[in-house]
């Protein structure tokens, strides 16, 4: 029977992964010395789960590999070894390189065993080092029997003393003997002198002996491997009989041919069990192995996995999938309803009827799509897990001493928000603690505590994520940030801007570059990519710096990428969204209070501060119905470095939309992050504010109006 | 249709064993480790039971020993999934109740050639 084995890859990748992520969170607790059992096995099962899956899908690297992690983990399991700092280094290791290896594998790729041969050196050095040499012994598996070419039939003289116990463990003696007759001809006698008299007879008691006479091409192997599982506890003699009866029952040509062969090779001397005998007298079958069970059984075949990049299914909890029947059951009930009310003739008294069942209908729909995007929902902790180890490495790295206390770890989250949350709180932790978290002297001298606190919590609001990474360390050094922005020139001596907004600065582009952070102690490495990453999901991301207490960094993230709460808004005969999140407030305008800056762009003073105006249908070329400023109304938004006010014609409703990709089914748009298709099924394109601002042109009036608002006055 | 009952905590070798019984024309219940194992076997009939020896919560050992405490699985066929490390563990299996094992890794035919030696 032929299986392919490839169509289970998947699966044992991701429990391969989560095996790897639940060795590496109990890694992390472990102390040296004699392991909580409960502790230690769980990790066991990890390595030997994918040790087991590895071998049988075909992955002998990873096999190979795990196995001696495997063997050390049980001596220490079962006590016969201490447990040290240096191994439990070495298991995190072998974490990080069975996933590179497991990675690999995913992607169809070879994996690179230069990693693992090392590791597989230092384990086999420790295991070298204790008592135990006969580990080498259990290299010799039984799983990969070496089939050896048929020799001629043989006789073989077999006494069977079965122990007397063996039915009560399901073995069944019948079913040994149908074995070997299908290895050859069989004879069997039985010997009954052991059955006791009537009254001594226990039913569950084997007392009968066999003798049994075959006539095979097997090897002694396959024979005993069919008593292989009563071995131990039986009497089993198994002999072979020199016998040349069967030369004579040959098929003709075969044994002309082994004659023209002997003739040939005259002067060697030719025994019968070294002439090749057709097996059955029959056809010329004699080269295929017996039909034994398992002589013929290959090594477990490699086989290309199927290429995927990224883990493509996700495991659901049962009450959710429960909570989605359940509702579409509830769909199925009104939709009948519904059904039979508008059957047959209409009735007016049917309308109230009616209603109530659309208006269930609307009831059900919005359940079920909040089931359904619940679905996707996984908790943070699936982030989270990862810094233990991160910060564990980096605190040692760093010489300092960092406690990690997460919070809201099952706050959910929408899987494709989560693969893209990760690789910012990253960078935001490592900063954290590179920057942020001071040494263990510098904070006894500081007054602290001499282990820092770095805080990762995550709850919901409104229809958002918020996710903190908060640290007690000395807080932003505004003054060198302040410093590095003047040398680069992001801001002039003039500007007189409050300490937030110079801190804010470390989000900007000037500050990632290699040199600025080679002599910067504050924070600045590769933020703007940060920021822009989390702007790409449609989040922010805050900063809060207390000097000489530590620094809170904010995101806040939509729950999910696949639905938007947008406002509908009108500029000539176009409907456009913009995210509901990114909406400070709308107003009217007061031409009044609308300056020209250099003939390029106009600026609104609106309270303190100057926002600059775009006008929605000169950056997208087409027709507005206002033509005057005060005729429209203005959207006040939220832009990476300030506010900017979007002109349109008018505002419509708000709602949910479902987001479908432009760049999936047409192409990347500026200034769009997606369409959607509204209630009347027109298009309407969302608009990017982030990429709005680019494309108008504004990035760099954007950005002076929002650090130096007083400066903007006097130049207006 | 015989039927079996495969008890195994990982899901890719609970998946392939299934999948090769089945394609065998067997009747297969799964189970993801002993505690559920029982609780299945319990209300249920099997002609044959394939259990993983380590797992969670219950290990396939102590499986084998309280399902061959029941008189409704007195004779039938136990197999214990093992790899080669945890050969020792057979006299222990055995003491259970266990009929044999099945050393991890196997292929699909070699898992058929095994269960060919306690069902017929």
């Amino acid at each position: 029977m032929s299986v392919d084995l490839s169509q289970f890859y998947e699966v044992f990748f991701e429990e391969s992964f989560e095996g790897l992520d639940a060795m590496e969170s109990e890694l992390l607790d472990l102390q040296p010395g004699t392991p909580d059992s409960e502790t230690i096995n769980t990790i066991f099962r990890a390595a030997h789960s994918i040790k087991g899956g590895s071998g049988t899908f075909g992955f002998t690297s990873v096999s190979e590999f795990t196995h001696v992690v495997e063997t050390l983990l049980d001596q220490i399991r079962d006590g016969q070894r201490l447990l040290t700092q240096n191994q439990i280094d070495l298991f995190l290791q072998s974490v990080d390189c069975l996933r590179d290896m497991l990675g690999a594998l995913r992607n169809s790729e070879e994996p690179d065993t230069q990693v693992s041969g090392e590791l597989k050196a230092a384990f086999e050095q420790i295991l070298n080092g204790g008592e135990d040499s006969q580990q080498a012994l259990t290299s010799a598996t039984e799983s990969e029997p070496q089939p050896e070419a048929p020799a001629g039939n043989a006789h073989w003289s077999i006494s069977l003393k079965p122990g007397i116990d063996i039915l009560k463990t399901g073995n069944e003696p019948i079913f040994m003997m149908q074995e070997l007759a299908e290895l050859g001809k069989t004879k069997l006698a039985i010997d009954v002198s052991k059955v006791p008299t009537l009254n001594a007879i226990e039913a569950d008691n084997l007392y009968l002996n066999w003798q049994i006479e075959l006539e095979s091409g097997c090897d002694e192997a396959a024979i005993n491997e069919i008593f292989d599982w009563i071995i131990d506890e039986s009497d089993i003699q198994i002999q072979k009989v020199e016998s040349a009866q069967s030369a004579g029952e040959g098929n003709d040509s075969f044994d002309v041919e082994a004659e023209s062969v002997a003739a040939s090779a005259s002067t060697n001397e030719q025994t019968p069990e070294s002439k090749q005998e057709p097996e059955k007298g029959e056809e010329p079958q004699a080269v295929e192995p017996p039909s034994g069970t398992d002589v013929k059984a290959a090594p477990a075949k490699k086989e290309t996995p199927k290429a995927s990049t990224e883990s493509s299914s996700i495991r659901v909890s049962i009450d959710k999938v429960d909570s989605l029947i359940n509702m579409v059951g509830e769909l199925v009930i009104t939709q009948a309803m519904l059904n039979q009310l508008t059957d047959g003739e209409f009735d007016r008294d049917k309308l109230s009827s009616i209603q109530e069942g659309m208006a269930q209908l609307a009831h059900n729909t919005r359940d079920l799509q909040e089931s359904v995007m619940r679905i996707r929902m996984l908790p943070i902790s699936f982030v989270f897990s990862r810094f233990p180890r991160l910060v564990r490495d980096t605190s040692k790295k760093l010489g300092k001493q960092i406690e990690l206390v997460l919070k809201g770890e099952s706050t959910e989250l929408d899987k494709t928000v989560m693969e893209k949350i990760s690789d910012p709180m990253v960078h935001l932790v490592r900063n954290s603690m590179d920057h942020g978290l001071e040494t263990p002297q510098d904070r006894l001298a500081a007054g602290k505590d001499e282990t820092g606190i770095l805080t990762l919590n995550a709850y919901h609001q409104g229809g958002n994520v918020v996710v903190e990474i908060i640290d007690d360390g000395r807080g932003l050094n505004t003054d060198k940030i302040k410093q590095k922005a003047l040398e680069n020139g992001l801001i002039k001596d003039t500007d007189e801007l409050t300490e937030q907004q110079i801190n804010e600065l470390i989000f900007e582009p000037g500050f990632s570059t290699a040199d600025a952070v080679s002599d910067l102690s504050g924070r600045g490495v590769g933020m703007d990519v940060v920021r822009r990453n989390i702007q790409a999901l449609n989040g922010s991301v805050e900063l809060e710096s207390r000097r000489g207490e530590g620094a809170t960094f904010t995101i806040r993230l939509p729950l999910t990428l696949a639905i938007l709460d947008g406002q509908l808004i009108r500029v000539g005969e176009h409907v456009y969204i913009i995210p509901l999140i990114n909406i400070i407030e709308s107003l009217q305008i007061n031409p009044e209070t609308v300056n020209n800056v250099g003939g390029e762009y106009d600026v609104l003073r609106l309270r303190e501060e100057y926002v600059p105006i775009i006008r929605l249908h000169q950056v997208f070329n087409h027709e507005s119905e206002s033509k005057k400023l005060a005729e429209g109304l203005l959207v006040v938004v939220e832009s990476d470095n300030g506010k900017v006010g979007i002109w349109v014609d008018e505002l419509l409703g708000q709602q949910q939309v479902v987001i479908k990709s432009l760049e999936a089914n047409y192409r990347k748009v500026d200034g769009i992050s997606g369409a959607t298709i509204l209630g009347d099924g027109t298009v309407s394109l969302i608009i990017d504010i982030g990429g709005l601002v680019k494309l108008a042109g504004l990035r760099k009036a954007v950005r002076v109006n929002a650090l130096a608002n007083n400066q903007a006055a006097e130049a207006i | 249709m015989k039927k079996i009952l495969a008890v195994d905590d990982s899901a890719s070798m609970r998946q392939m064993v299934t999948f090769t019984l089945k394609k065998a024309g067997f009747d297969v219940t799964d189970a993801k480790d002993g505690v559920d194992a029982l609780e299945i076997a319990k209300g249920a009939e099997f002609d044959l039971i394939i259990s993983d020896v380590n797992m969670p919560n219950m290990d396939g050992i102590t499986l084998i020993k309280e399902l061959r405490a029941l008189p409704k699985f007195k004779y039938t066929p136990m197999l214990m999934l093992t790899t080669e490390s945890g050969l020792d563990k057979k006299a222990a299996g055995k003491a259970a109740g266990a009929t044999g094992w099945i050393v991890k890794p196997f292929n699909p035919d070699q898992l058929l050639a095994t269960i060919n030696k306690v069902l017929r």
